[in-house]
């Protein structure tokens, strides 16, 4: 089957608020230009679109009709939609590319959280008969993993800060990050408590944000792009909705999904966490050790577009292949409460 | 490289209701999984991976579902993909489910969509007032009335041709056991008799609100040949997408259909559809959309649609049986139309199709559409392997 190659990537400014219309389509029309232009390919020479968008976050049905606007989707193209983080897009691109069907793929994200009060819509993904009407919001869902794993001597408020310090420090150096700062963990931890044990930084913030990659099977891909980012394992799992059967201190569906990539040996892995503790969970579940740069973009932590951020993560990674900072990266991204569904891509650069 | 073969090893439906009031989404959805899975002659441990399907999250108030439904849908460990392509979308999920089996990562797939209908307001879903976007206020049947209206006066066809389709796919589906209308006594001047909503459509022209899922298991050409009796050999898909309006769109015949059936046909090797196709499940929700698709699809020309369905070689036992499940006319739990248009399509030619089996059916057309007709996925299905 064919091997698949990230050839270009784009995302936009994560922004705490966007103009315009509430699913923020509009976003998307400067970030193909640039995938264009990096490829030197064309709205023509794409064989298959695939996007993730939510209509809950932007409160209106079949929002992502809108995006096909914003494509100039005339004449007619080859198009699906998943209604999930971008990242699993860019699976069912790949596999389109896998059956010989086409050979080029566009993926694209978008999400305009700033249309709504984010905490309160993400808590109707819960059960709808029995948790939801209760409203448990997103981040006291995490505090509540968060303290689980404290009490467990599985990390500290210390080590969470820590976190948070690094991928700050590390955003500075992101032109298109929201948030980024100087402060050591001590200093974040005088910070007071948004939703014991979680502070501010310890919580993604809400952004408005897109992006957009282009794949390519390996053998086109060289003609596309200097260093391909050939994708050698993709694979995603899904745990249990059932919080209070779930070992919140763990992330199984990770665990599953990393191994079945095969991420030994990689140099670098840009983690879709949108919380600290999250970020201690994932890289125990992937195994990744200290010699294995987590999150040089800043991560999450410093721009969360929801619905994009899992694409920009694998964009992210592979744009360190793309450049030639990395021989071997990993890419995560994340969906629905606590880490509930997780997908993990491994890619490598081939000379 | 060429793609695996892939087959379809199983069906499943549910009941369909106005309002399934007797169990709960998860319940709704195992209802169809079950049957499907059964009539497949699977357990849970033969399924590598999950896809679901459905319309928008606001009909259920459930934001993507596929999240709480992991367990139910036996995912919990397994890929979980989750599509939305407007009405297009059990159509699409199907073919998302082929793909993971043609690409050579899973030897079976469980794909499933539903629509709870019951649980929301389509028509208030439907007609929000989003800033900046003109909005229609007016439900499906006003979007397309005025496109049977030009439909209409472009062909020059009858006032009838749209009663004798609702006439026809409610007697059909008298004799579907899982349909929600089934109107045995229906007559195409008790048609004409009925109310007007949307002139031309009349009500009993129009699709009902169904509750409803449907389930198919999609697997490998090994896991294909072992099916008894024969599985649902699946030769040719496609899918294309165009934007919703512009200046000098022909919403009567869009492009991006016309285009996904001519990949379609290429793909299966079909240079004749009217000749060479035995069935078609067509997403027809106005009884005007079974004229239109034909000429769209390339089964008549263009303007002799209504003749093919005026002549009554579109019924049952015709030469060209459209809908012979009764199709969206009777049963539209609108997330899994699609799925119910592409597992009937398969029931056919596997032989499954009961008391509105198309004798010998040999290639059949699974076709849905979506948004302001602007999504289409089909795909044809044969008894035997392609090529």
């Amino acid at each position: 089957m064919n091997e698949v190659a990230v050839v270009g990537f784009a995302q936009g400014h994560n922004v705490r608020r966007s103009e315009g219309t509430t699913n923020g389509v509009e976003m998307l029309v400067p970030l193909l230009a640039e995938v264009f232009e990096q490829t030197s390919l064309s709205k023509e020479d794409i064989g298959f679109w695939c996007s993730g968008s939510s209509d809950y976050l932007a409160g209106r049905a079949f929002s992502f009709i809108a995006a096909v606007d914003a494509l100039g989707a005339f004449p007619p193209i080859h198009e699906s939609h998943v209604e999930m983080d971008a990242a699993w897009a860019l699976y069912e691109a790949w596999l389109k590319i896998r059956t010989g069907e086409v050979d080029t793929a566009l993926v694209y994200g978008f999400g305009k959280s700033s249309a709504g009060q984010l905490r309160r819509v993400l808590a109707l993904q819960l059960d709808p008969y029995l948790v939801a009407p209760l409203w448990p919001d997103s981040i006291s869902i995490a505090g509540i993993q968060a303290r689980m794993g404290i009490e467990a001597g599985l990390w500290s408020e210390r080590e969470m800060a820590e976190v948070a310090a690094r991928s700050l420090a590390d955003a500075r150096e992101n032109p298109l990050a929201q948030r980024s700062g100087a402060e050591d963990a001590a200093t974040l931890l005088e910070r007071p408590m948004f939703a014991d044990p979680l502070r501010k930084h310890d919580i993604a913030p809400v952004t408005d944000g897109a992006a957009v990659l282009v794949l390519a099977a390996a053998d086109r891909a060289a003609e596309l792009a200097d260093r391909p980012a050939v994708i050698t394992g993709i694979e995603h799992r899904v745990d249990s909705p059932t919080l209070g059967a779930r070992e919140l201190t763990r992330s199984p569906s990770t665990e599953a999904a990393g191994a079945a990539a095969g991420g030994d040996g990689v140099q670098l892995a840009e983690l879709h966490a949108p919380f600290t503790h999250q970020e201690i969970i994932l890289r125990n579940a992937l195994g990744l050790g200290e010699n294995v740069r987590v999150n040089p973009s800043g991560g999450v932590l410093a721009g969360n577009p929801m619905f994009a951020a899992g694409l920009a993560r694998i964009g992210e990674a592979a744009g360190q292949i793309l450049l030639g900072n990395a021989d071997r990266v990993l890419a995560h991204a994340t969906s629905g409460p606590a880490l509930q569904q997780n997908l993990v891509a491994v890619l490598e650069g081939r000379d | 490289m060429a793609k695996q073969l892939a087959a379809v090893l199983g069906t499943g439906q549910t009941h369909h209701r106005a309002k399934r009031t007797d169990v709960s989404i998860p319940g709704l959805l195992r209802e169809a999984i079950d049957r499907a899975m059964a009539d497949a002659g699977v357990e849970w441990a033969d399924i590598d991976a999950v896809v679901l399907g459905k319309a928008p999250d606001l009909f259920e108030g459930v934001m993507m579902p596929e999240l709480f439904l992991a367990d139910a849908l036996g995912a919990t460990g397994k890929p979980l993909l989750r599509v939305h392509t407007a009405g297009s979308v059990g159509g699409s999920t199907a073919l998302v489910a082929t793909s993971l089996v043609q690409s050579g990562v899973h030897r079976r797939v469980l794909t499933v969509a539903f629509e709870k209908q019951s649980e929301s307001n389509a028509m208030w879903a439907l007609s929000i007032l989003p800033p900046f976007q003109m909005p229609v206020g007016a439900g499906a049947g006003g979007y397309f009335a005025p496109h049977v209206r030009s439909y209409i006066r472009r062909s020059g066809a009858p006032a009838h041709v749209g009663a004798i389709v609702a006439a026809k796919d409610r007697q059909c589906g008298a004799l579907n056991p899982f349909a929600h209308l089934r109107q045995r006594e229906i007559t195409v001047e008790s048609v004409q008799a009925s109310q007007m909503l949307w002139d031309p459509i009349r009500y009993d022209e129009t699709c009902p609100s169904s509750d409803g899922a449907c389930a198919m298991v999609i697997g490998d050409e090994a896991a294909g040949e072992a099916v008894p009796g024969g599985a649902g050999w699946i030769h040719a898909t496609a899918m294309r997408t165009e934007p919703t309006t512009f200046a000098g769109r022909d919403q009567v015949s869009p492009q991006a259909g016309r285009d996904a059936a001519a990949a379609l046909w290429r793909e299966a090797g079909i240079t004749d559809p009217l000749s060479e196709v035995d069935a078609a499940e067509i997403y027809v929700p106005f009884s005007w959309f079974e004229p239109m698709w034909l000429e769209n699809l390339g089964f008549t020309a263009e303007g002799e649609g209504w003749k093919l369905t005026e002549s009554g070689e579109t019924a049952l036992g015709g030469r060209l049986p459209v809908n012979p499940s009764g199709g969206v006319l009777c049963t539209n739990p609108i997330g899994a139309s699609g799925m119910l248009r592409f597992a009937e399509a398969a029931k056919q030619v596997m032989g499954r199709a009961g008391d509105y089996q198309v004798d010998g059916a040999g290639r059949a057309l699974g076709h849905a559409y979506g948004g302001g007709s602007q999504y289409f996925a089909m795909w044809v299905v044969g008894a035997a392997k392609p090529g």
